[in-house]
């Protein structure tokens, strides 16, 4: 088991190269790739269970990336552990290459579902959970990170109570709670709370956490593994463009590559040392 | 014997649920109406109700096939190839080893009216670059058809009627060939190509138009992607008309697939005969009666088709 500090710089890792493989492809979406960073660490780094070269193994854990546009920062941890060579990182978005926009299964099998029609992650993830269930060789947990904007599709309600009522016990989802869609903040689109209370209400585990916070994160993805009885919902907070002052909090970085001198500044932000 | 082809699927479902322990069924509160009951009183863990929920249910059998199930996803047509989306992306894209079963297909389905009627479930479903599309022209080719599905390895579509059919094929014999239409009429006139719950009227047709001095093939399209190529063009050839006949709206079914498969076939004239506009109540009798698709009304478009003149000569 990593240490936080050791998470702590695995995270700021996830968001550089995310950053960078945007730029080089010169579109996608930083701002959700930054917010999920540490969720993505901890995932990764802390808790699921996978063999790097092996992303067919029968045991592993699955992993559900619904809101797919958020793809860079996977493909970032996936090179992190040694599952993608730096340089494939470079091709992300071009032509003929495996890291494609929005993950893609059958080009890229460590990709467990093909997702970016935001709405169906949690489906997939549900039946993967019910796959285990009668699965009688192999034992695993699923999980599924969703973006909050995404919870306004009404097929998230139709999964989240169908994960309540099979009691989807070794299901656990997260919600990346960075306020900030495509068009503005999610309280004017559409908003969503009270959303622990609706989770809570259609037979899930619910907790909130500073989804900055390893520490956090970590105790909360043990005590919903800990509920046997029922799946586990996560609602964790997030600054949507985490780490990079001018990123922060806006829709404006939600879908846009930065230019090479953006770039330069916001590596030297997360790195914390002075831009040239 | 006349039986629904959903009645069938529902038979050899619960037959393949004894051989196959992946397979497993998911359901949108229509387990009475597809015929998925006997798997479920017979299976009842791998049973997943799903509510009146298609888009879940459709990702979520994705979700089970990705973790190595072989889910039947089963409702209407019309509901559940609505979740085009969720196909598409779900079941399409990842590749995932889904059958997803429409029964109630087209306005034969009578008085429940066009909300409940799948029309444009073909059009969708043959647009999916891996998806094959199978249709059974009675209940012995839909028992086999469902075991085939059972062992192919990749998404399908099966689409099943819920008013009963005629045997067309001989039980003692019949085997499922993928792939292959079957020849059931020889003929030099013209080819009359149909799937589904018309082959049956088709058939008839042929019988009395022969009376009448019109030589009619008739063929019984039941795997319509990948579909004939080689059996359309040996037709082509051999009777240089072909009237494609469906219960299915006339854009994107069989008729669309036909007229895709000979685009480049010389010396073929090719009318598409199914569906036009919206559905409607009526009984099965009247609704086919009214698009044509019973055997008089397929015996009086081929007659159009093969004597434009006599006519246009009678109004």
């Amino acid at each position: 088991m990593r240490s936080i500090e050791e998470l702590e710089a695995i995270s700021r890792q996830l968001r550089i190269r995310s950053l960078r493989m945007i730029a080089k492809a010169n579109s996608g979406h930083p701002g959700g790739s930054l917010s999920s960073a540490e969720l993505v660490a901890a995932l990764y780094f802390g808790v699921l269970n996978y063999r790097v070269g092996d992303p067919t193994w029968a045991a592993r854990d699955r992993f559900v990336l619904s809101k797919g546009h958020c793809v860079p920062v996977l493909y970032a941890a996936l090179a992190e552990a040694g599952a993608l060579e730096d340089e494939e990182l470079e091709t992300l978005r071009m032509i003929d290459s495996r890291l494609q926009g929005h993950p893609d299964h059958v080009r890229l099998p460590y990709m467990e579902a093909a997702t970016g029609s935001l709405g169906q992650g949690l489906s997939v993830a549900v039946g993967m959970a019910l796959a285990e269930r009668l699965d009688t060789e192999n034992d695993y947990r699923t999980y599924c990170l969703l973006g909050d904007g995404e919870l306004q599709a009404g097929q998230v309600w139709e999964a989240a109570m169908s994960g309540g009522k099979f009691g989807l016990g070794k299901l656990t989802a997260i919600v990346d709670y960075n306020k900030v869609q495509l068009d503005g903040y999610v309280r004017n689109i559409m908003d969503l709370e009270p959303l622990p209370d609706k989770f809570t209400s259609f037979g899930w585990h619910t907790q909130e956490v500073d989804g900055h916070d390893l520490r956090a994160i970590l105790q909360a993805l043990e005590n919903g593994a800990a509920r046997e009885d029922r799946p586990s919902m996560i609602i964790a907070h997030t600054v949507k463009g985490k780490g990079v002052s001018f990123m922060e909090d806006t829709a404006a970085w939600h879908g846009k590559a930065p230019t090479a001198d953006e770039l330069e500044r916001a590596v030297a932000e997360i790195t914390g040392t002075q831009a040239a | 014997m006349a039986k629904a082809t959903r009645a069938a699927f529902g038979e050899a479902l619960a037959s393949v649920g004894e051989t196959h322990p992946k397979v497993v069924v998911v359901d949108a509160d229509l387990s009475c109406s597809t015929n998925t009951r006997k798997f479920a009183d017979a299976f009842p863990d791998r049973f997943i109700q799903m509510g009146i929920a298609e888009g879940n249910m459709v990702s979520a059998a994705a979700g089970l096939a990705l973790g190595g199930m072989v889910p039947f996803a089963a409702s209407f047509a019309c509901f559940i190839t609505g979740r085009f989306e969720q196909i598409r992306v779900s079941v399409g894209y990842n590749n995932a080893n889904v059958k997803i079963v429409g029964t109630h297909a087209g306005c034969g389905i009578g008085e429940d009216g066009y909300t409940q009627m799948g029309l444009e479930d073909l059009a969708v479903m043959r647009s999916l670059p891996n998806m094959v599309v199978v249709q059974p022209g009675d209940g012995i080719e839909a028992y086999k058809a469902t075991e085939f599905l059972a062992d192919y390895v990749g998404p399908a579509y099966l689409r099943l009627t819920r008013q009963a059919l005629p045997d067309i094929n001989d039980a003692s014999s019949y085997s499922f060939d993928f792939g292959k239409g079957v020849e059931l009429r020889e003929g030099k006139d013209v080819a009359i190509v149909a799937s589904g719950g018309v082959v049956g009227y088709a058939l008839e047709a042929a019988e009395n138009l022969a009376k009448e001095g019109i030589d009619a093939a008739v063929v019984n399209i039941h795997t319509i992607k990948p579909i004939d190529v080689a059996l359309l063009q040996k037709l082509a050839a051999s009777t240089g008309r072909i009237l494609t006949v469906e219960d299915h709206g006339v854009v994107g079914g069989l008729g669309s697939a036909v007229l895709e498969a000979l685009s480049e076939t010389p010396d073929v004239v090719i009318r598409t005969h199914g569906v036009r506009g919206y559905g409607q109540s009526g009984t099965h009798a009247q609704l086919y009666d009214r698009h044509r698709l019973d055997a008089n009304g397929i015996a009086q478009t081929t007659k159009e088709f093969v004597w434009p003149e006599r006519a246009e000569a009678t109004g």
